[in-house]
């Protein structure tokens, strides 16, 4: 399985998903956002980070980058696509994934290991959990609070195209356990094939026990699948 | 004669360029959470008649062009492709002189 990483000025996450991609065997490389082209790949990250400072929006300016086309180009095909944090802002970004992040609702930089429930275990990117399993995973963001129409919202829940929600340890999804604002407590969206997932949490800082837990292994090796 | 080329060239300058302001808000419906702290502290320091704020961001461009329909036009472009992230925000555009 080959994974291409695209690196942007202010990217700080692509160097831990690059470790966690080989620790899963994954044959990565590393690509550069002023590259035109991508090479052969099943798999595209987009990390997380603050790529160009957040000027004007998160994810604004790295989403009209020259790689970018390509990254279309791929995603449209079928290529398999992962935006992580400041990734998932580039996704809306582009038009990839719908919707938005706005800045939290506590207008805190929230970092912290928070519960998620797996919603969806028939995708490519999911399919080694179980559902409704509950993970606990850190998040580190200051627009993570996810917004979009609600007629697209519809769409999201009624096609099971959310991937994880926010929730407590025993797995509830309420108010409380939404630690951004994020509409209906989401996490993490997929676009309506499916080949594309967008999400705020990182699930490449779980997956060693010495430095946190293994809760995020299982995404990658259901792309191994 | 030097001179009157570097005037010439200055008015010229001056005749190709136009000047906009674009201003940007967040949409009626969405919550804006900078607003609203404030809107809180202005309250809190006495001015009791304040009835809301939201917050937004400016922008001055300049255009090399003369023609002020198409120059709007290409601020407008601007605005919709980069500036502006239409699903939470609203636009104004406004011509300076």
């Amino acid at each position: 399985m080959r994974s291409s990483v695209i690196v942007f000025p202010g990217s700080n996450c692509d160097r831990d998903i690059a470790v966690a991609l080989e620790k899963m065997q994954f044959k990565n490389q590393m690509v550069w956002h002023k590259d035109t082209s991508l090479p052969k790949t099943d798999l595209i990250v987009i990390p997380g980070g603050f790529s160009y400072g957040d000027y004007l929006r998160s994810g604004a300016i790295a989403g009209k980058s020259l790689i970018i086309d390509e990254v279309i180009k791929f995603a449209k095909k079928g290529c398999l696509v992962l935006g992580i944090c400041n990734g998932f802002q580039i996704l809306t970004e582009t038009g990839l994934l719908k919707g938005t992040l706005l800045r939290n609702k506590n207008l805190k930089f929230i970092n912290k290991d928070i519960n998620i429930k797996v919603l969806n275990d028939k995708t490519k990117f999911t399919s080694k959990y179980k559902l409704n399993e509950i993970l606990k995973i850190n998040i580190a963001h200051n627009e993570g609070n996810y917004f979009t129409d609600s007629n697209h919202l519809e769409e999201l829940e009624q096609n099971n195209l959310v991937a994880f929600k926010y929730c407590n340890e025993k797995g509830d999804i309420d108010e409380k356990s939404n630690p951004n604002g994020a509409i209906n407590n989401i996490a993490g969206i997929f676009n309506s094939k499916k080949n594309i997932l967008g999400m705020m949490p990182h699930p490449e800082r779980m997956v060693d026990k010495i430095v946190s837990n293994k809760d995020g292994l299982n995404l990658f090796s259901s792309l191994l699948n | 004669m030097k001179l009157i080329l570097v005037k010439l060239f200055q008015l010229n300058l001056k005749k190709n360029n136009l000047k906009f302001s674009v201003t940007v808000t967040l949409k009626k419906d969405v919550l804006d959470p900078q607003g609203k702290v404030i809107e809180n502290t202005l309250v809190s320091m006495g001015m009791n008649d304040l009835k809301s704020i939201r917050q937004g961001k400016f922008f001055e461009i300049e255009v090399n062009d003369n023609d002020q329909i198409k120059a709007e036009k290409k601020v407008n472009d601007m605005c919709k492709k980069l500036l502006v992230n239409l699903i939470i925000e609203d636009y104004k555009i406004n011509k300076l002189t």
